[in-house]
């Protein structure tokens, strides 16, 4: 799911408070991750603009993708803790094995009302 | 190795280095017209550094990113290999990154701005490495730069 689609189910911020809102209570970190491998043949092409350089267009994809999943199961968990907002999301990216990627987004859960 | 086979190899090198540096080169500037011809367009658009939104009655916050992947082309791949070697400033990832930091910047800014926002608060960037499957020559940086937008309210 994008995150637009995602920001419709859950309020998401990278703010340490969402405008118009003030926090009832907190519910501790959440997080969620994805790694994610990429198809061999398509790192062939890869391979081929190391020649040329310039965006791999094939591990921006893949890296979008593995982002938006791990945002579903960073609000997944969120919503299993009754939360309706998440603060102070940070991501990070690494490689943790040759042509696979993991990011891992967090924030915390709150719950918000209305100002 | 035969006379001719050691020819044949270093020609293929330094075949593989000019493809690498003209096509390279090019491909680069041609990146940065369009980056700045779209940071032109997007100028009036406004990033807020700090914690706190300024002050809009009414508002809709969304979380918003961009991001890309950018890779070396061969020449600088070898050329970064020996400023390595020598140390002082690698100038080759120098430019990678700066067009990839202004890239995923241009691209955060324009989900944002799709979705009528008026800012983009506490913009922050994650950089990391790509390595291939190969092992060698992974050469390429992700950048992505995300934020939370504020759509002023009716």
């Amino acid at each position: 799911m994008h995150q637009s689609q995602l920001g419709e189910i859950m309020l998401l911020s990278n703010l340490e408070y969402i405008p118009g809102y003030k926090v009832e209570e907190h519910l501790g970190l959440v997080q969620g991750s994805a790694v994610r491998a990429k198809h061999a043949g398509r790192d062939i092409m890869a391979g081929l603009k190391n020649l040329v350089g310039g965006e791999l267009k094939a591990y921006t994809e893949l890296l979008q993708e593995s982002r938006s999943q791990a945002m579903e199961r960073m609000v997944e968990e969120a919503k299993s803790l009754n939360a309706n907002a998440i603060l102070n999301i940070r991501l990070a990216t690494s490689a943790v094995a040759a042509g696979a990627a993991e990011v891992f987004v967090y924030g915390t859960a709150v719950v918000v009302s209305k100002e | 190795m035969d006379f001719f086979e050691l020819i044949f190899t270093l020609g293929g090198f330094l075949l593989l280095l000019g493809i690498g540096y003209v096509a390279g080169s090019s491909a680069e500037r041609k990146h940065y017209a369009s980056i700045r011809k779209r940071e032109e367009e997007l100028r009036s658009f406004i990033l807020v550094q700090s914690k706190r939104a300024p002050e809009t009655p009414n508002c809709t916050t969304a979380f918003v990113s961009g991001s890309v992947v950018i890779g070396m082309d061969y020449f600088k791949l070898i050329y970064s290999s020996i400023c390595n070697l020598f140390g002082g400033s690698v100038t080759p990832f120098e430019s990678l990154l700066e067009r990839a930091r202004r890239e995923a910047v241009l691209r955060m800014k324009s989900e944002a701005a799709t979705m009528q926002a008026q800012y983009v608060c506490n913009v922050k960037f994650s950089t990391s490495n790509i390595k291939s499957v190969n092992g060698k020559g992974g050469g390429a940086v992700e950048v992505i730069a995300y934020g939370t937008a504020v759509v002023p309210g009716p």
